[in-house]
């Protein structure tokens, strides 16, 4: 059969993707994410009295730990499929990739396993994060010297 | 194009996942009551259903073990044939292991070299998952278009002893390129594969598809069996009737576009038509879609596979 006759019916018969629907999802999931964040902040410093800087490190260690803590009671993989972005763009992405690599290679032993495999979704964001990093700090030494 | 004379279908067992049993699987021998199966490991679990088959089928005249399923190097096929101590052999074409093995068990018993064999396949949600895409905890998102691989086991025994369910004939499929390089569309994948055999196997057998009273596709899916249709229809100018596909018979109430796996399609086989006695002359056509990791993050268009078995059932 010919090629582009037959990807023809096949894009014609493929479901598109709610992008929009998604978008939207996406976008209030992680304003609302931004907003607690806020609120445990505001917690933070005015009941703790830590330093703003302080409070966002601790606010980032929550979000963290709750990712990884809901990835192992096994519900927060159902929110990220229904929220996408909202949910895996900010930090809580981060976490629940290396939890649920953690969680899958756990019986592949601790080296062979969780150790060679930990950063398997995760490492591509940190490969090219300081990487990223490094040039956009160039940048910034050109234009301020 | 195979004929077989004296091949018969004999006995069966089916094992499901839980998952399956919620969204309405019925006729099943055993359901599990959860993932694991009290097995430490996802591929244990995998080998343990198998192996539970393989318990109830295996009797002094089983004389050869065929089968295959879609983890690594078979693992599960290897840890449930050990120690049982019958010949076995794996197979593997993806989700279209389940034809090709019993094509294969049927040659052995028309060739005389056997009496009977029993034929084994198995998929497992967590462990494909975990094999294929991304970690089973991780929620990638899934798009509309992709299937669910079914947790189940299906074990087989073919003999020459005659009985109710008779098997035919066979093509075997030719392995074709089906220009898609998305690893979710798999029901694309495997249309054009489905098409091909079933106008190689209608051709050579100098048959229509009204000569069937069922022709059943694997785990195209809902999306694939209608590309499935539609490409029949403008190619060949045949529309298509008396058509199921099993993957598309699974999770009608979900989101996903049914089930994939060697053993969704085995399953619905078996619990469902032949169990039934409803339909006479099924020609079911296993469909494979031969990917793997390497070859998709390659960028490779995916080789796809059908074979083509004719089932005669008798009331």
């Amino acid at each position: 059969m010919n090629k582009n006759k037959y990807l023809k019916i096949v894009k014609d018969l493929t479901p598109k993707e709610k992008k929009l629907e998604n978008s939207a999802l996406a976008f209030l999931m992680g304003g609302v994410l931004g907003f607690i964040a806020e609120g445990i902040k505001l917690l933070l410093v005015y009941n703790l009295h830590l330093t703003v800087k302080d409070a966002t490190t601790w606010v980032l260690i929550i979000y963290i730990l709750m990712a990884s803590i809901f990835t192992a009671l096994s519900f927060f993989d159902k929110l990220v499929m229904k929220y996408k972005c909202g949910l895996i763009v900010p930090i809580t992405g981060f976490a629940h990739s290396i939890t649920s690599s953690a969680l899958d290679y756990k019986t592949d032993g601790l080296i062979t396993g969780v150790g060679a495999s930990f950063f398997k979704l995760a490492g591509c964001i940190l490969l090219y994060g300081i990487v990223s990093a490094f040039f956009f700090a160039i940048i910034k030494v050109i234009i301020y010297v | 194009m195979f004929n077989f004379k004296d091949v018969y279908l004999t006995d069966y067992y089916v094992v499901a996942g839980p998952f399956e049993k919620e969204s309405g699987v019925k006729n099943c021998d055993l359901y599990l009551e959860d993932d694991y199966y009290n097995e430490k490991t996802m591929e244990k679990a995998e080998a343990k259903m198998q192996k539970t088959i393989l318990n109830k089928l295996i009797d002094n005249k089983t004389e050869l073990i065929v089968g295959g399923d879609l983890t690594n190097q078979l693992t599960a096929f290897a840890l449930s044939t050990m120690n049982i101590n019958i010949p076995s052999m794996g197979m593997y074409s993806a989700c279209a292991t389940s034809a090709s093995s019993l094509i294969t068990l049927s040659t052995f018993i028309q060739s005389k070299l056997i009496k009977e064999g029993i034929f084994i396949t198995s998929s497992h949600n967590l462990a494909a998952e975990k094999q294929f895409r991304f970690p089973v905890e991780y929620g990638a998102p899934k798009p509309a278009r992709s299937s669910s691989t079914a947790t189940a086991a299906v074990g087989i025994k073919l003999s020459k002893t005659p009985s109710k369910i008779k098997i035919v004939s066979a093509t075997l499929g030719k392995t074709i390129d089906s220009y898609i390089k998305d690893a979710h569309n798999m029901g694309a994948v495997m249309a054009l594969g489905a098409v091909k055999t079933l106008i190689e196997h209608l051709t050579i057998t100098n048959t229509t598809i009204k000569d069937y009273d069922l022709i059943l596709t694997g785990d195209l899916g809902k999306v694939g069996e209608n590309i499935f249709k539609e490409t029949l229809k403008q190619e060949y100018n045949l529309s298509i009737k008396n058509h199921f596909d099993a993957g598309a018979e699974f999770y009608k109430n979900f989101e996903y576009a049914g089930a994939s796996g060697t053993a969704a399609q085995a399953l619905m086989l078996v619990t469902k038509y032949i169990h039934q006695k409803k339909y006479k002359k099924i020609l079911y056509l296993a469909t494979g879609s031969l990917h793997s990791p390497v070859l998709v993050n390659q960028k490779n268009t995916i080789p796809t596979v059908t074979h083509a078995i004719y089932l005669e059932v008798e009331k």
